[in-house]
């Protein structure tokens, strides 16, 4: 690797903003480089400064930014001292770039085709003709279905798949010399994302491009990436080979973060996550010595008078610890933390769904295309599931699968269309209006958005105090108190009760969130997706939050999620849910082990999972999901399915079987034929393979 | 898209239909006797009657309004109750001359709007953008009226270089008018001028700092071309529809200036309509600017839905 | 410890002041607005003569140590016509506006929440509202009903109704589905609890921003009503009126339609300054 040629070179970069408070230095000190055919991922979590670092890195920062010293150099070339229109010739011909949002990255009002043409115009110097044949070529070098057709389309009219593909075509086009990806793939289902990825490590190692990629996402990194750094409140705390740096990282944030991550294992086990307490520094009230020190659990008085620059303290891995060789290896500091405890016995039931269907008449277009009967969506169409007193179920599936939609039902928010759902035994009403105060106090939620679910004009202690005026019955005083207690169940400090959200970190929000959930001591919490949009170390922490809430309050959850692996480290019980039914059902151990369903395997199989050993068989599903209007008839994942086995699989719905411990798989394959299958779809590697 | 457009079109027709029940029960709400009005004090009542009758004001209002919209979409107008004329071909004549100002008033506040409101937007914290700025808020809140006599002084007073008045011959061609036009044009558009340009400076300001205005600068396109193909593109639809909803402002501010010029348009003889109480025309004129104004307004949808691709294909 | 629940007026208004301050303009409108309301609620009282005071020996006089805006051509003084007619601009386009306010945004908010009929209908009624232009509206209206202030009250108050409702109802529209709505529900709040201790308090910014701008179009209106002599009558000092009776004089004394028409623009420019620095501030993130 080393001996490949230097594509780009940051030496000592810094970049600062301008603000009415002074001039913030957002990055520090940068130095990383990065080879032909080499993908150099940049990980951080929010606040890190890495797109600030990459923007810098191209000299394209916004008005307020600027380079306040040190160097990068395109093959050689030295880029922060040249203007605005010397960059123009580098910038999409030398250097491509894909934004984490493809819609960022087109122009609504343009034409796929002209899009990219102009570019090919531009940067190459071909005729319209030439260009538009390039583009064509190039989209279908990124797997698109009709290049022709869609060279045609406007950006609305396609999916955040075939965009980002589309972006990617776009930014390729010129054979840049550095590729640069801002979390490509964070606004994207799974499955989506994984052939995302495998077409970003495909190009790059045919056209030699150096891939810089940024993500706050480590298990992607450790599938695509052969080196990676990491960056912390603008600064690399460590650089190395991707392996090194997951199983024996040299800097305790690294551990931290890998600690972070639910650890997805096939073997099971499970431990507490680790998490990372206090918050990022602020940039204009850095601390002296090492920035890390008042969070570092491997902290020493040193720490806080020095810190060393990033160096080489092993052969190609750099680290900015002073303590880098007293550090345990990743797979020691995962188990330090208590072991959640075992699976728990038959408990009661507190809930039941019962055949619960949800359809939306047809909508009117605004335009008609000829004479196109619109049916209506069936978004969820005939689940049962329970729920048992203290534990997790969890639901999985990706976007438009109805999960969602499901929950919704299950709140009384969106009344549905027919089945029954029984709370404790007895039936509940559809609509959330028409329920007693005493049944809503038996069932409440947490929403995905935090920044949504909390009233911008309350406090967060009214908040957390109003369902226990109303549904607790408690005056203004006992609330009161209350609200402190559960304020600090949730680790918020007291003075929080008179802070408005916009005060408020995402992350605080989220607990707020589930404070006031819990407030009146509901039998089940509802949460969907509540994971989604913080940070790594956040969601630790939640988890953590959740976990301990639960053991404490005996409460069961019903936790939904497109994450897998937060999913198996928080439930008890999984769902599989595609399309609007459930494909299968069981106990967490037993539905992450083979066999699986198809479609779980699929999933399992596009997951990346934070761990450069554990090979992942690549099932990659063709085309994408059926509308829920034009549902496919028989076993409705036929039209995807790896394993499909014939007609039968078109014509007849599959029967549920069910194995050991109430595990059940919506399969016409019998279940040994299936593990016989499925033995290797994800397996662990010899461990020390290089 | 075709059903956009009849769908469109039948709301209109809709809203017209009720629009033109308002004017008619407004209208014959007013005070005064309409016979008496024309025959005098010292009309019989016998001769007040027989009047009514032939007016057909003794029908119930159902059926007077019924006939009076028949009329009305045929063109038959009724005859002006004082001067005995046709309403139609007074109506259509003065309805040309304002047409005419207003034509002469749009070439000159659309294009001047959109380029300033441009170069405000491109050049944001520079001493071009704040003259625009301030400028253009001092013009909205200057009323017709004023900027008229102030440029009557001015131009047609003090400097002479243009007629004071604009009572050009009610039939007169557009280049004999248009001497006389120019004043009035300059009063009428100043308003409008202001809301265009502030309406292009604020909407192409919030694209040039979206994510795809910014890809483009990064794919090294030239700037001229990232302006041009993918900046106006997108902030030029909300402009579009502030023009068409900006004719019944214009409307509005015909009838002050024409009052103030003197000069013989649509606004000018409805206010003559108003203060003689003549219902007739009060009715067609009115009638006729809603129609003129609902009609400016589907003109912008059609073109917001056909310009958006967003809405045109699906 | 107490715990008022919503955000206290204090850390509010203090808020506000941070954000005005970033903007001068803003700020600078504000000052002129309040002003001319104060002229409004004391200027007849400190004004030097009466409004209707003639005094035909002194007719247009230029400005002077006795009558600081100069004399109209009845030898009333300028700058006390100036003072008492702001009184009648705020009661009347005030008044109509506030009344405006309350109907249209009582009407829009249950009809944006409730929806169904209701809510079709009200579109409706709006839509053929809407489809008069504004000046012609009015105009035909008080050719109706004739030019008293009154009338001229309830013209204004009718005619921006309308806009109002139509503001009132797509904000609901837009906060109904928000997710702290249904976090409402889910703990079982009543509907007129959600409306009005939920959405409402959201829903003020956009809804003060667009009363604001009414108020400086009814200004302009009732000035151009004036004008053309449907609007307030005379000896009413009503700014728009000064000007029409200016206009034969305007050669000669032209002081006495400059200063009603600096009036009048000085006090639209800043409301629009003023709300503009609004907008800013109840609804960051808007240009």
């Amino acid at each position: 690797m080393a001996d490949q040629a230097t594509v780009f070179q940051a030496a000592d970069l810094s970049i600062g903003y301008r603000t009415e408070s002074g001039l913030l230095p957002a990055v520090r000190g940068a130095t990383f480089s990065v080879h032909e055919k080499e993908c150099f991922g940049v990980v951080g979590e929010s606040g890190s400064g890495k797109t600030t670092l990459a923007m810098g890195a191209i000299n394209y920062l916004s008005e307020n930014g600027e380079v306040l010293g040190g160097s990068s150099r395109l093959r050689g070339q030295e880029i922060t001292s040249l203007r605005r229109f010397q960059m123009r010739r580098i910038w999409g011909s030398r250097i491509g770039m894909v934004y984490q949002n493809p819609s960022a990255a087109l122009n609504p009002s343009l034409r796929i085709g002209e899009q990219l043409c102009e570019v090919a115009r531009r940067h190459l110097g071909l005729s319209r003709r030439l260009a538009g044949e390039a583009s064509r070529e190039m989209l279908a070098r990124v797997a698109m279905p009709d290049p022709v057709a869609i060279m045609q389309r406007y950006p609305h009219q396609l999916s955040g798949g075939m965009l980002q593909r589309c972006v990617i075509a776009m930014a390729m086009i010129t054979r840049p010399e550095l590729l640069i990806l801002d979390e490509p793939t964070t606004a994207l289902d799974v499955t989506t994302q994984a052939v995302v990825l495998d077409l970003v490590a495909q190009l790059t190692k045919e056209l030699d491009s150096a891939v810089l990629y940024i993500t706050h996402d480590l298990a992607v990194v450790s599938k695509l990436c052969d080196r990676v750094g990491v960056m912390y409140a603008g600064e690399f705390f460590e650089q190395a080979p991707v392996r090194e740096l997951y199983h024996a990282p040299l800097h305790p944030y690294t551990l931290g973060l890998l600690g972070c991550v639910p650890r997805f294992d096939p073997e099971g086990g499970k431990h507490l996550l680790a998490s990372i307490p206090g918050s990022i520094p602020r940039l204009d009230r850095l601390p002296a010595g090492c920035i890390f020190a008042a969070r570092c659990p491997f902290v020493q008085d040193r720490c806080r008078t020095s810190s060393p620059p990033l160096r080489e303290v092993r052969p190609g891995h750099f680290s900015a610890c002073l303590r880098w060789d007293e550090l345990p290896t990743a797979a020691e500091y995962a188990r330090s933390t208590p072991a959640v405890p075992a699976h728990k016995e038959e408990r009661p039931e507190v809930l039941r769904a019962v055949e619960i269907k949800k359809s939306f008449p047809p909508t009117e277009r605004l335009f008609g295309s000829g004479g196109r009967k619109s049916m209506s969506v069936r978004a969820v169409d005939g689940v049962t599931l329970w729920v048992r007193k203290g534990n997790t179920l969890g639901v999985v599936g990706e976007s438009g699968c109805g999960k969602t939609t499901l929950l919704r039902v299950i709140s009384g928010l969106a009344p549905g269309t027919s089945g029954d759902l029984l709370l404790d035994g007895r039936k509940l009403e559809r609509s959330v209006q028409r329920r007693p105060r005493k049944v809503l106090k038996m069932l409440q939620m947490v929403f995905q958005n935090p920044e949504a679910s909390l009233n911008p004009r309350h406090t967060a202690g009214r908040a957390i105090a109003r369902p226990l005026r109303l549904l607790a019955g408690l005056s203004r005083r006992e609330a009161r108190g209350r609200v402190s207690e559960l304020l600090q169940a949730v680790n918020l400090p007291l003075a929080f009760s008179r802070r408005l959200p916009e005060e408020l970190s995402g992350g605080e929000k989220q607990r707020v969130a589930i404070a006031r959930a819990f407030a009146a001591s509901p039998r089940i919490i509802l949460l969907d997706e509540p994971l989604s949009s913080l940070d790594v170390s956040v969601q630790a922490s939640l988890v953590n939050l959740l976990c301990e809430l639960q053991e404490r309050n005996n409460v069961s959850y019903l936790f939904i999620s497109h994450d897998l692996a937060a999913v198996q480290h928080l439930s008890h019980w999984i769902a599989v849910m595609y399309l609007g039914i459930l494909m299968e059902w069981g106990d967490a151990e037993d539905v992450f082990a083979p066999p699986f369903h198809p479609y779980t395997e699929a999933l399992l199989s596009a997951i990346p999972v934070a761990d450069p050993d554990i090979r992942q068989r690549p099932i990659r599903l063709e085309g994408s999901v059926p509308s829920a209007a034009n549902v496919p008839s028989g076993c409705r994942f036929h039209t995807r399915c790896p394993r499909k086995i014939g007609r039968i699989c078109e014509t007849e719905t599959p029967p549920w079987r069910e194995g050991r411990n109430h595990h059940s798989i919506y399969c016409h394959i019998p279940l040994e034929e299936l593990r016989r299958l499925q033995a290797d779809t994800i397996a662990r590697t010899t461990k020390g393979d290089g | 898209m075709l059903r956009f457009i009849t769908r469109r079109l039948g709301l209109v027709l809709l809203t017209l239909l009720i629009s033109s029940v308002l004017i008619f029960l407004v209208t014959q709400i007013l005070p005064g006797d309409v016979a008496r009005a024309i025959l005098g004090r010292f009309a019989t009542p016998q001769a007040l009657a027989n009047l009514r009758e032939k007016l057909g004001l003794d029908r119930p209002l159902l059926v007077q309004y019924g006939s009076w919209l028949m009329h009305y979409v045929q063109g038959d107008w009724g005859l002006s109750l004082s001067t005995g004329e046709p309403v139609f071909p007074l109506v259509t004549t003065r309805l040309r001359n304002s047409g005419m100002l207003a034509l002469v008033a749009f070439i000159m506040y659309v294009p001047l709007g959109i380029i300033l409101g441009l170069f405000s937007a491109l050049r944001r914290t520079k001493v071009f953008d704040q003259v625009v700025s301030i400028t253009s808020l001092a013009f909205i809140g200057l009323p017709e009226f004023v900027t008229g006599l102030v440029l009557i002084a001015i131009f047609a007073i003090g400097l002479n270089w243009l007629p004071a008045s604009s009572a050009i011959r009610p039939d007169s061609g557009f280049i004999a008018a248009l001497p006389r036009l120019i004043l009035p044009g300059i009063t009428v558009s100043l308003v409008s001028l202001a809301y265009i340009t502030r309406m292009t400076r604020s909407s192409t300001a919030t694209v040039l700092e979206t994510d795809y205005v910014r890809s483009a600068y990064l794919k090294g396109l030239h700037p001229l071309r990232v302006l041009f193909t993918h900046v106006l593109r997108n902030s030029l639809l909300p402009t579009v529809t502030v023009i068409a909803v900006g004719i019944g402002w214009l409307i509005g501010g015909l009838i002050v200036t024409e009052s103030l010029f003197s000069y013989p348009g649509l606004g000018r003889l409805l206010l003559f309509a108003i203060q003689r109480r003549a219902l007739p025309l009060l009715q067609a004129i009115t009638l006729l600017l809603v129609v003129v104004f609902s009609l400016s307004n589907l003109l912008a949808d059609i073109l917001y839905a056909l310009l958006n691709p967003r809405i045109r294909y699906t | 410890m107490s715990d008022p629940g919503t955000a206290s007026p204090s850390r509010g208004l203090s808020r506000l002041l941070g954000r005005l301050r970033r903007n001068p303009a803003a700020l600078a409108g504000t000052v002129v607005f309040l002003f001319f309301l104060l002229m409004a609620l004391i200027g007849p009282l400190v004004a030097p003569y009466s409004f209707e005071a003639q005094n035909i020996a002194q007719r247009l006089r230029p400005p002077d140590a006795a009558h600081l805006l100069g004399t109209d051509q009845y030898g009333r003084d300028i700058l006390s016509r100036i003072l008492t007619g702001s009184r009648g601009i705020f009661l009347l386009s005030g008044t109509g506006t506030l009344l405006a306010a309350f109907i249209g945004v009582s009407l829009g908010l249950f009809s944006g929440f409730y929806g169904r009929l209701w809510d079709e209908v009200l579109m409706r009624i709006l839509d053929v509202l809407l489809s008069f232009p504004p000046l012609l509206f009015a105009l035909l209206l008080l050719a109706t009903l004739g030019p008293s202030p009154l009338n001229l009250l309830l013209v204004i108050s009718v005619l921006y109704v309308p806009m109002l409702a139509r503001l009132a109802r797509s904000t609901v529209l837009d906060l109904r589905t928000r997710e702290f709505v249904e976090a409402a529900r889910i703990r079982g709040e009543r509907d007129l609890a959600i409306l009005f201790r939920e959405i409402l308090p959201n829903a003020l910014g956009p809804i003060l921003v667009e009363i604001s701008v009414r108020f400086s179009y009814s200004i302009f209106l009732v000035a151009s009503l004036g004008f053309l002599g449907l609007g307030v009558q005379p000896p009413s000092p009503d700014w728009g009126l000064q000007i029409n009776e200016a206009r034969s004089f305007f050669a000669t004394a032209p002081w006495i339609l400059l200063f009603p028409a600096g009036a009048i623009s000085l006090l639209v420019v800043a409301t629009n300054l003023m709300t503009d620095g609004l907008r800013q501030v109840l609804q960051p993130g808007s240009r």
